[in-house]
């Protein structure tokens, strides 16, 4: 190989779990010049991660609403390293909205956060032409940026065996039975066996299709029991989400979950009451007692896990630290935890 | 203190655990008030065998008496088995009672909420009944069985803080023996001890904590001001006047030449 100047490029590492954290891990680590192998309880990229019904939008601002600093903070990495790795990047910010009733929501929304315009009905209307004269105040945080989540994973695990990675689908293994350097389990949840820290926070979702109305960014819609979020996505899609609940539960999906998010779609613009209901969907996010992500060391095993609702906006800074720690044994990243192996 | 059903909690502040930024900020809003009962809603929780465990295990390691209430339940069927299956999940046979009758107020459905008290009642809960200030549905809910009432200060999630103080004081007057409780609408701490100072017996919040800026500190903040309010209570606040009382009487004064 040409390029043999690296000192880590003889490291095999083998990387559990093809959802947003283990290919983001494995590409990060493939760019380090390691050899990368990923094994895939599934049968091809998809359904089984919870990443598949993730809304994709990359709003570290937004999310300061309610998450904690580093959040904001290392969120910002990820539209350039999704730019880089996977295309399909859209810069086009978001706009936070409320119902006129619950139009005191705009401004405990604006406290919270930053990196915002306040903008008026005339600046709504320029920025999303199907709105016009349905909301007079929103917020726009136009550094933001969304992505569509399964062309992301898609592309990226091209790339990653483009350039050379291997990933094995129907591959349920254990970290135990590989030898290799170092192994990232990124299972998720399922890998509650081992961090039993670990719990699920429930979300459901649902894909509409809509050719009557046109957004160009991700709307949050802000009401004081369920902030909703609607994303444009290609062909006339538009993905809603999504509920926040305390279970594991990945399967049940609520008629009372589906009213709201129906109701949310329906309050942003009434074309969606004749939207095509394309897809529902749940699955639960992995999370820690703190709901920030953690990397944890045990010996040559390092799992990647907790993202919560973070998984897109996150990945990327988790990767870049995975790889540090898993290439550097002296590495203290910042978001790593050392358990006695 | 008061006496809810046999317990006597040192702390008077009930603190509900929905929405906070996450079970960290809920463990340590907890911790810093000094709250020894927290409330928790089955219905959102829940979806399937075991499906909410880890939330569960988080509330039972924070070491307070759980309270279960019947959060979103819009008729008394629905609230009745949502109240036998928070008994199954939690052992306990305290029920939060809401019966909620309209949708943008979220106030309680009163009469419901007294048919689902005697039902549950009838059936060995202690029920904490979320109702409204009016004096003659709390002597009802008395009669069905209820031995704490817990009177709205305004609606849920609000933050208005005691919009009928007046209702509020007249029901303290009619039922000097039953522990009151403001349940929702708190949004400052000077509301919990503006409560507190008409000789309420606790305060029931959730939103105006978990929905702070930073959790912790502002339900350290409310614990704070419910002592104050109840130390000024028992201190016997005097009465307003319309003119002006000097403080320092004129007659006995020194004269200095």
């Amino acid at each position: 190989m040409a390029a043999a100047s690296t000192p880590y490029e003889k490291m095999n590492v083998a990387v559990i779990g093809a959802g947003v954290v283990g290919l983001t891990c494995a590409a990060e680590l493939l760019g380090r010049g390691a050899h990368v192998v990923v094994h895939e309880r599934g049968p091809g990229i998809g359904a089984q991660s919870c990443s598949w019904y993730a809304g994709g939008m990359l709003a570290p601002w937004c999310e300061g609403e309610s998450a904690e600093e580093p959040v904001v903070r290392l969120g910002q990495e990820a539209a350039c390293w999704w730019e880089r790795h996977a295309g399909g990047v859209v810069r086009q910010g978001t706009l936070v909205l409320a119902p006129s009733r619950d139009r005191v929501e705009l401004g405990s929304f604006g406290r919270r956060t930053s990196h915002f315009d306040e903008i008026d009905r005339e600046a709504i209307t320029a920025l999303e032409p199907d709105l016009a004269g349905r909301f007079s105040r929103g917020l726009f945080f136009r550094e933001e940026a969304h992505l569509d989540p399964r062309k992301a994973i898609a592309a990226l695990a091209e790339r990653l065996v483009a350039k050379g990675g291997v990933i094995h689908f129907g591959s349920g293994v254990e970290a135990a039975d590989l030898d290799a350097d170092i192994v990232l389990d990124c299972r998720g949840l399922v890998a509650r066996d081992v961090l039993p820290d670990l719990r699920g926070v429930k979300g459901e979702m649902l894909l509409l299709r809509s050719h009557e109305i046109g957004l160009s960014r991700p709307i949050r819609l802000l009401h004081p029991r369920i902030p909703l979020y609607i994303v444009p996505r290609d062909d006339g899609l538009f993905m809603v989400g999504a509920t926040m609940i305390e279970s594991g539960d990945r399967r049940r999906i609520s008629a009372r979950s589906m009213l709201e998010l129906l109701g949310a779609a329906y309050a942003l613009h009434p074309a969606f009451g004749e939207a095509e209901i394309i897809e529902i969907g749940t699955d639960a996010r992995p999370a820690f007692p703190d709901n920030l992500p953690r990397l944890i060391r045990r010996g040559r095993v390092i799992h990647v896990n907790g993202l919560y609702r973070h998984g897109f906006l996150l990945s990327p800074a988790m990767a870049r630290m995975a790889a540090d720690a898993a290439l550097n044994p002296q590495a203290r990243p910042e978001m790593l935890h050392d358990l006695a192996a | 203190m008061a006496s809810f059903y046999g317990f006597e909690p040192n702390n008077p502040l009930f603190l509900g655990t929905a929405r906070y930024p996450s079970p960290a900020i809920l463990a340590d809003a907890v911790k810093r008030s000094g709250t020894e009962v927290v409330t928790v809603s089955l219905r959102r929780e829940s979806g399937g065998e075991g499906a909410g465990q880890a939330f569960w295990e988080l509330i039972r390691e924070l070491g307070v008496k759980v309270l279960p209430n019947t959060a979103g339940c819009y008729t008394v069927k629905e609230a009745v088995t949502t109240a036998q299956m928070a008994r199954e999940v939690f052992g306990t046979p305290w029920i939060k009672l809401e019966v909620i009758g309209e949708e943008d107020t979220l106030q309680p459905d009163v009469v419901g909420l007294i048919e689902a008290a005697r039902i549950l009642s009838d059936d060995g809960f202690q029920v904490f009944p979320y109702t409204t200030e009016d004096i003659v549905v709390a002597g009802r809910l008395v009669d069905a069985g209820c031995e704490v009432l817990m009177p709205w200060g305004a609606p849920i999630g609000s933050g208005r803080g005691l919009n009928n103080l007046y209702g509020l004081r007249t029901l303290r007057r009619h039922f000097p023996d039953i522990p009151l409780v403001v349940d929702a609408g708190i949004g400052l701490p000077s509301h919990a001890a503006q409560a507190m100072e008409l000789g309420y017996d606790g305060i029931l919040l959730n939103t105006a904590v978990a929905k702070a800026g930073d959790p912790p500190a502002m339900a350290e903040a409310f614990a704070l001001a419910i002592r104050a309010g109840r130390l000024a209570f028992e201190a016997q606040p005097i009465e307003a006047r319309d003119m002006a009382a000097p403080s320092t009487p004129v007659m006995g004064k020194a004269f200095l030449a």
